[in-house]
Formats: structure tokens, C-alpha cells, sequence
């Protein structure tokens, strides 16, 4: 069997997880992606949503991501984005909070970037979260 | 003429509480640094992800962007300073500010009409007063940024700079802000954001780490239209970490002076209180003598 991948998940403002990874399952902006090892060189746009990590000893691990790339690059898989985050981290409450209150604003009339980003934020780290579980 | 003793000890005992303020704020300038810098090492790997992927880029597709074209003939540019909200930072933001005036004068020799953008209060201030315009300004977050509002201040020059200059846009994007190279010392820098230089990796890849032939998903062309907003969020986060690294080594070296100038006052102030009152203590002395002597003369007169 190949050696694993080198995975290495990277927001703004820091590294939410590093390590191995069997097989990478991310949703592209062209439909799901998944990465095995020895996979060609890609650089591809995410959509918001959660990526699927799965570790060489079977554990799943979900990464809620809004937006960004991914890089696989021989061995080296990064995942660049924003405000990337573990779905173990993602308060389900929380986000449903932030999903209301970003639609109320939606429907408010403020169709900014802005609002339209916390929106799309908020509904990923969600689904992110449900997947998890 | 000396001071009266109460008064001396009053100046005294304010010059005390002043050292054990300063001596505070240099304490908690000291502190925050360290987290300061453990957040611009934390932001790294994500800037360093980011160059790769736009390096890639570069290299290997041959896509122009508004971004990396330079325009035929600039006529404004953007200008932000990235200052701090507070002072007692010595020169921090005086230097800031100070480049900033070079900067103006070197754009505006170039006839490049200047456009500024202000981060922190100091620098807001120093417009305000001149009652200069302004193009957009932020404070509250000098001291410990967050990726967020780099990302604020990130949507708006990029908003201006996809204006076309007649309709108010800015040709060219400089940042002057001040870099943290170690505790003793932080120099103010100028560097060009917009349009992106050429980038290059930090260190050239090795001979056998050449960089892999990507394929780019949807198409190079989207992928860099998406990359490049990105970049330029993520080097203002980096210019902000830095700035903020920067303004607390500021501050602590600033307030360490001045509670060493205390301490100073108050030694001077001591010494001073001690001579008056030995003054003081000598003259009552040579009061009692003289007149004890003056009373020993009557009585001996009287004999």
C-alpha cells in the first residue's frame, strides 16, 4: 500500500489539524473530489462545506471549511481556507444562531458580501457539523 | 529657594504612583508581546501555503490579472498606515506617520495623487487635525488584530483598486507599517501591495523539489480569481501582526524609560526633602544655642 498522505489543514490564523490522511473527500466548486495517495498534482477551489478526512487507522475526521483550496502536491495535501474548522469544534447551537441570524438579515434586505459570507459560513460549518455525527 | 518639605514629599509620593503605573504597563506590554508573535508564527503557515499555491500559479499559467498588471499610467494611490490606537509607545506611530509624509511626498513628485487609508486612532488624529480626507479608516484592534479585520480592510482597498481611477479608484496599493525584527528592534517599512510584484518563493525549491505540474480545478484563470483576494487579505494580516508585535516593544521599551526616570525623581526628590529638612533641623538647633547663649549673657550681666 501507498504510504499515506501528508495532510495539513491551514486557516487564517492558524493550523486546525495536521497529519496523516488514507483518503481526502472534498466538495469542489465542480462536485466532490477524493484524494487518494499518489494522486496527480491539483489545485482546486472548495465550495463551503465540510471536507472528509479519513486517518489511516479508520478514524473520520470532518473539517468544516467556507470557501478556499485544496493542493495536493505528491504526498502533501494542504487545505487553505479562511476560517477553517474542526466540526468537533463547531457548536451546533452556535451555528444555527449565526445561520438564523445571517438569513434574517438576508431577508432584511442587506444583500451585502458581507452577510452573504457569514451566511454561507454558518450553513457549512453546520452541515459540516451534522456529517460528523 | 527651596521647596517647603510637604511639598517636596507630595512630588515625592506622585512620582512613585506615576513608577508603579508605568512599571505596569511595561509589565503588561511585555506580556502580550510574547502572544503577539505566537500569533503572527501561528498566521505563517497559512501565508506560506498561499505563496506556494500563487507561485504555482504564476509559473505555470500564463493568465493575466487586473491584480499583477501594472497600469500604463498610474494617476492615484492608495495609501495605508498602519498605526496604533493608543500612545504611550514612544515614537511608534510618529514614525508611521512620518514615513507616511515621505511616501506622499514621493507619490505626489510622481503625480500620483494620494489616497489615504488609516488603521489606529493615532494616525486618525493626525488627519483629522490637518483636516485632510480620508479615504477609509479603522481602529480598535492596533494591538491584536484578527484576521477579520484584515480581511475588512483587505475588501475595501480591493474594491478601489477594481475601480477604474477616473471613477475614484486607486491605480497602486502601498502599506507602511512598522516590521518586528526582534525585541530591541522594529523599523518602518514601505512595501508595495498592489499591483503584486512578481512572486517568488522565499527560499528557491531545490533542485529535486521542483514544483509539480498542477492542474488546475475549475480553470487557472478562476482559481487565481479567487487566490489573489486571498493573498492580498493574508499579507495586510501579516503587515497588522507585525505592526502589533511591534507597537507593545514599542510600548514596553517606552515604559521602561519612564520608570526609570521616576525611579530617578524620586531618588533627586529624597535627597532634596532630606537636605531641607536637615536645613530645617540645623536652624532650630542654632535657634535653642543662641538663645540660651543670650539668656547665660543677661543673666551674667545682671550679676
Amino acid at each position: 500500500m501507498a504510504d499515506p498522505l501528508e495532510l495539513r489543514v491551514v486557516s487564517a490564523d492558524r493550523v486546525v489539524w495536521s497529519g496523516q490522511a488514507e483518503n481526502v473527500i472534498a466538495k469542489t466548486v465542480e462536485g466532490d473530489i477524493g484524494i487518494l495517495a499518489g494522486h496527480e498534482p491539483v489545485l482546486a477551489l472548495l465550495a463551503p462545506g465540510g471536507v472528509e478526512v479519513i486517518q489511516p487507522d479508520g478514524n473520520r475526521e470532518i473539517v468544516a471549511v467556507d470557501g478556499g483550496f485544496i493542493s495536493v502536491a505528491r504526498r502533501r495535501v494542504s487545505i487553505i481556507s479562511e476560517y477553517a474548522r474542526m466540526a468537533e469544534e463547531i457548536t451546533v447551537d452556535r451555528a444555527e444562531r449565526a445561520l438564523a441570524d445571517a438569513r434574517q438579515r438576508l431577508d432584511a434586505g442587506e444583500d451585502d458580501e458581507e452577510t452573504r459570507k457569514a451566511y454561507r459560513r454558518a450553513e457549512a460549518q453546520l452541515s459540516a457539523a451534522n456529517k460528523a455525527r | 529657594m527651596p521647596a517647603s518639605l510637604r511639598e517636596l514629599r507630595a512630588r515625592r509620593a506622585s512620582a512613585t504612583n506615576i513608577k508603579k503605573i508605568t512599571r505596569a504597563m511595561e509589565l503588561i506590554a511585555a506580556s502580550r508581546i510574547i502572544k503577539a508573535q505566537q500569533r503572527a508564527r501561528e498566521a505563517a503557515p497559512y501565508q506560506a501555503e498561499l505563496t506556494r499555491a500563487v507561485s504555482a500559479l504564476a509559473t505555470h499559467s500564463n493568465v493575466d490579472h487586473a491584480l499583477l498588471t501594472e497600469a500604463e499610467n498610474p494617476r492615484r494611490a492608495a495609501m495605508l498606515l498602519i498605526t496604533s490606537d493608543r500612545g504611550q509607545a514612544g515614537a511608534y506611530s510618529s514614525n508611521v506617520i512620518r514615513e507616511g509624509e515621505r511616501l506622499r511626498e514621493l507619490l505626489a513628485d510622481n503625480n500620483l495623487e494620494v489616497v489615504p487609508y488609516l488603521s489606529g486612532r493615532k494616525a486618525a488624529a493626525f488627519y483629522t487635525f490637518r483636516e485632510r480626507p480620508v479615504a477609509g479608516q479603522w481602529s480598535g484592534f492596533s494591538d491584536g488584530p484578527t484576521y477579520a479585520d484584515a480581511r475588512e480592510i483587505a475588501d475595501s482597498l480591493l474594491e478601489a483598486f477594481n475601480t477604474p481611477s477616473e471613477e475614484g479608484g486607486v491605480d497602486e496599493i502601498h502599506i507602511v507599517y512598522t516590521r518586528f525584527e526582534s525585541m530591541i528592534t522594529q523599523s518602518v517599512e514601505v512595501i508595495r501591495l498592489l499591483p503584486l510584484e512578481v512572486v517568488e518563493e522565499d527560499e528557491p525549491p531545490a533542485p529535486d523539489e521542483l514544483l509539480p505540474l498542477y492542474d488546475f480545478e475549475p480553470n487557472a484563470e478562476t482559481v487565481l480569481n479567487e487566490l489573489l483576494p486571498l493573498y492580498v487579505a493574508s499579507r495586510i494580516h501579516f503587515c497588522l501582526l507585525q505592526a502589533a508585535a511591534s507597537e507593545l516593544a514599542a510600548r514596553q521599551r517606552a515604559m521602561k524609560s519612564a520608570t526609570d526616570n521616576a525611579e530617578d525623581l524620586i531618588q533627586r526628590l529624597t535627597r532634596e526633602a532630606n537636605q531641607v529638612r536637615q536645613a530645617g533641623i540645623t536652624q532650630e538647633i542654632s535657634e535653642i544655642v543662641g538663645g540660651a547663649n543670650a539668656l547665660a549673657d543677661a543673666s551674667a550681666e545682671s550679676d
